[in-house]
């Protein structure tokens, strides 16, 4: 016990006396959750654009009312000639033109059919997509409440209500996910990192001359980043839940559990990393490419899983992000138990104990 | 004894790195093993300290074999490898300190042990031990493999790249350990350090190519050997290898190394001989073989 406290207490000294790795540790976790909160967002607020309105009438007039009430939109010019249209967008500010058509009053009441044009910069496939969804939910609702009986036909009026997310804000599906790549960071490239130093700078030849066994080895080098990746954890979601007003339905002591079984599994994974590589480079590039991406391509934190080509679906089957994405995400905004999670707690179990195996056969008592 | 190596060979991908050798190390002695860089010293540290396994041959250190009782070795060896290995980012004490636990005892218990060499580096035992000279990283480097009180202490090159004043203390330091009962193996490059230890063993290309005392070892060279100068050290050399007679030409300091092949050898006939190439100054007097020597005419 007391070699253990030692060896604990040399790698906070290590940690602490680090500044590259103490930046790593507590700069990026709020430097990330901030930036993915208020930064990389895919609501639209105040966009710009330009009415093209060739008929000049009441209701074009209230039409265009209704759109520069919202917060959404922001008309930043009338323009009179559709040849204005391109020199608009290129000039950038603009995002879309409202482009009204001659007579449209009289359209809409005679022949029951009027046509708005719009147009949309789509440089940015997503927001042009948001923009356009978003003009045509302010036209459907006109047209509802202004419409006499005389106009209305048959139709399907859908009523639809997103639950667990009803504003539909994106804090809600980054706040998850940058917790997971944090304390994947943290956890599995750091502890790589901090074994394969000791490698590098030949003290792992002293440590295998002493009476250390590995498992103590490895538990002295994994403990401090426990305690580090716990404390990153609640700072994020105190972070979320006083700044982005993220809720958390479920039980908070479910979370954390969940949490320390993820940074267990991560803290493995980091383990085995170390066994393979040499030297701190080669962890790193392992760590980056090797876990980095596929937990921001494949976990479903930015990109669906549904929508992504057969093979990937099958690939992020063994992303341990994936299924902690799935699990936070239903503690937080379902507010389920773990009656609702335990298939995927039980595969973040299987895959922390893979790995531990994986990486104690692995270890080197020797140099070769 | 402390240390028995048996036919030992080590290959790495297709290197011969240690061929066959077998040599004993007795208890409470200072044994050198000698040789040039890339000789197998290090490869042999590693296999007698368990980090690596020998492809052939039987290795015991302090009694245990070192395939199949590594952990009992690991318990009773100092260790301090070729590369300064402490961690440059605790300072002097804290170093100390964990090895001390790791093994699980204390500064305290083993004061005594190191205490004529850490009262040389205390007066900076808060510095980071990356900030520390070469010489003082050395000392550190072997408090903190002694601080254990180990049986067997196994030192690799302890002295490369360390002044010549600090080189010096760090072998009166061995010589004083060796008092308090400690097998030492200690490896060098240097020839010099070679006659301070009790016994060595000349190592090169992964052969032993002697092991005795240092006396015993310079007593084998039987030609005599001479101490050459003159105006022009290069010219000198390659004249004195042109020379029909000449068996080996070694620059050493200010004097060149000759002998002859002759037993009946005139230092006149060689003084005309280097006049008639223009060399001036010349002298030419008789002189005792070195462990250099030795080494150089052993690994012809």
């Amino acid at each position: 016990m007391k070699r253990f406290i030692g060896f604990v207490k040399k790698e906070f000294y290590h940690i602490f006396r680090d500044k590259r790795s103490l930046f790593i540790l507590f700069g990026m976790p709020i430097a990330q959750i901030l930036l993915f909160g208020f930064a990389i967002t895919n609501e639209i607020n105040n966009v710009e654009i330009a009415i093209l309105d060739q008929s000049k009438e009441v209701t074009t007039q209230e039409i265009i009312h209704k759109i520069s009430a919202s917060k959404y939109f922001n008309i930043n010019q009338l323009i009179e000639k559709e040849s204005d249209i391109e020199r608009i967008f290129k000039k950038g500010k603009v995002k879309a033109v409202l482009n009204f058509e001659k007579n449209f009053s009289k359209n809409l009441i005679t022949k029951k059919n009027a046509k708005i044009q719009v147009i949309t910069d789509a440089t940015d496939p997503n927001t042009a997509n948001t923009i356009s969804n978003y003009i045509n939910a302010i036209l459907q609702n006109y047209l509802k409440e202004e419409t006499t009986s005389s106009l209305k036909a048959y139709k399907i009026e859908p009523k639809t209500r997103m639950v667990y997310n009803p504003e539909l804000k994106s804090v809600y599906m980054f706040v998850p996910g940058v917790m997971t790549i944090i304390l994947m960071l943290v956890s599995a490239m750091m502890t790589s990192i901090s074994i394969t130093k000791e490698k590098e700078i030949g003290t792992m030849e002293i440590l295998l001359v002493s009476p250390l066994k590995p498992n103590q080895v490895i538990v002295g080098k994994v403990f401090p980043y426990i305690f580090l990746s716990i404390i990153n954890a609640i700072v994020i979601i105190v972070l979320s839940i006083f700044i982005f007003k993220m809720p958390v339905y479920g039980s908070f002591f479910l979370l954390a559990i969940e949490s320390v079984l993820f940074i267990i599994t991560a803290l493995a994974l980091g383990i085995l990393i170390s066994t393979i590589s040499a030297t701190q480079q080669t962890a790193m590039m392992i760590s980056l490419m090797g876990l980095m991406l596929p937990v921001i391509l494949l976990s479903g934190f930015i990109f669906p899983i549904t929508s992504m080509p057969l093979p990937l679906q099958v690939i992020s089957n063994i992303i341990p992000a994936k299924w902690f994405i799935i699990i936070i995400k239903a503690v937080m905004l379902k507010g389920v138990g773990l009656q609702f999670v335990w298939k995927e707690t039980l595969i973040l179990i299987g895959m922390a104990v893979l790995f531990i195996g994986v990486s104690v056969k692995k270890y080197k008592i020797r140099l070769e | 004894m402390s240390i028995s190596i048996v036919n030992v060979s080590k290959s790495y991908n297709k290197v011969n790195a240690l061929k066959n050798i077998s040599f004993d190390v007795k208890p409470g002695e200072l044994f050198g093993l000698i040789g040039p860089d890339g000789a197998g010293k290090t490869t042999l540290f590693r296999i007698l300290t368990t980090l690596l396994v020998a492809n052939e041959g039987v290795v015991k250190v302090a009694g245990f074999d070192v395939v199949t009782d590594y952990k009992n070795i690991r318990k009773c060896v100092g260790y301090m490898p070729g590369k300064f290995s402490l961690y440059q980012d605790l300072t002097v004490e804290e170093n100390l300190m964990f090895f001390a636990t790791i093994f699980g005892t204390t500064i305290e218990e083993n004061y005594d042990l190191i205490k004529e060499i850490y009262i040389q580096i205390a007066p900076f035992k808060d510095r980071r031990a990356g900030k520390l000279s070469g010489g003082m990283k050395q000392k550190l480097a072997l408090c903190c493999a002694l601080i254990h009180k180990p049986k067997v202490l196994f030192l690799d090159e302890p002295t490369t790249g360390v002044d010549p004043v600090s080189r010096k203390e760090f072998w009166e330091m061995l010589k004083r350990l060796q008092d308090k009962n400690i097998t030492i193996l200690v490896s060098t490059p240097y020839m010099d350090e070679a006659a301070l230890c009790d016994r060595i063993a000349l190592i090169q290309d992964g052969n032993i190519l002697e092991v005795d005392t240092p006396k015993a070892i310079v007593k084998h060279y039987t030609k005599q050997i001479y101490n050459v100068s003159a105006n022009n050290m290069y010219q000198l050399i390659n004249y004195l290898k042109e020379y029909p007679f000449s068996h080996s030409v070694y620059p050493f300091g200010e004097f060149v190394h000759y002998t002859d092949t002759r037993t009946n050898f005139n230092s006149n006939e060689l003084k005309t001989y280097l006049r008639s190439k223009d060399l001036s100054n010349l002298k030419i007097d008789k002189t005792i073989a070195t462990i250099e020597d030795t080494f150089m005419e052993l690994a012809k």
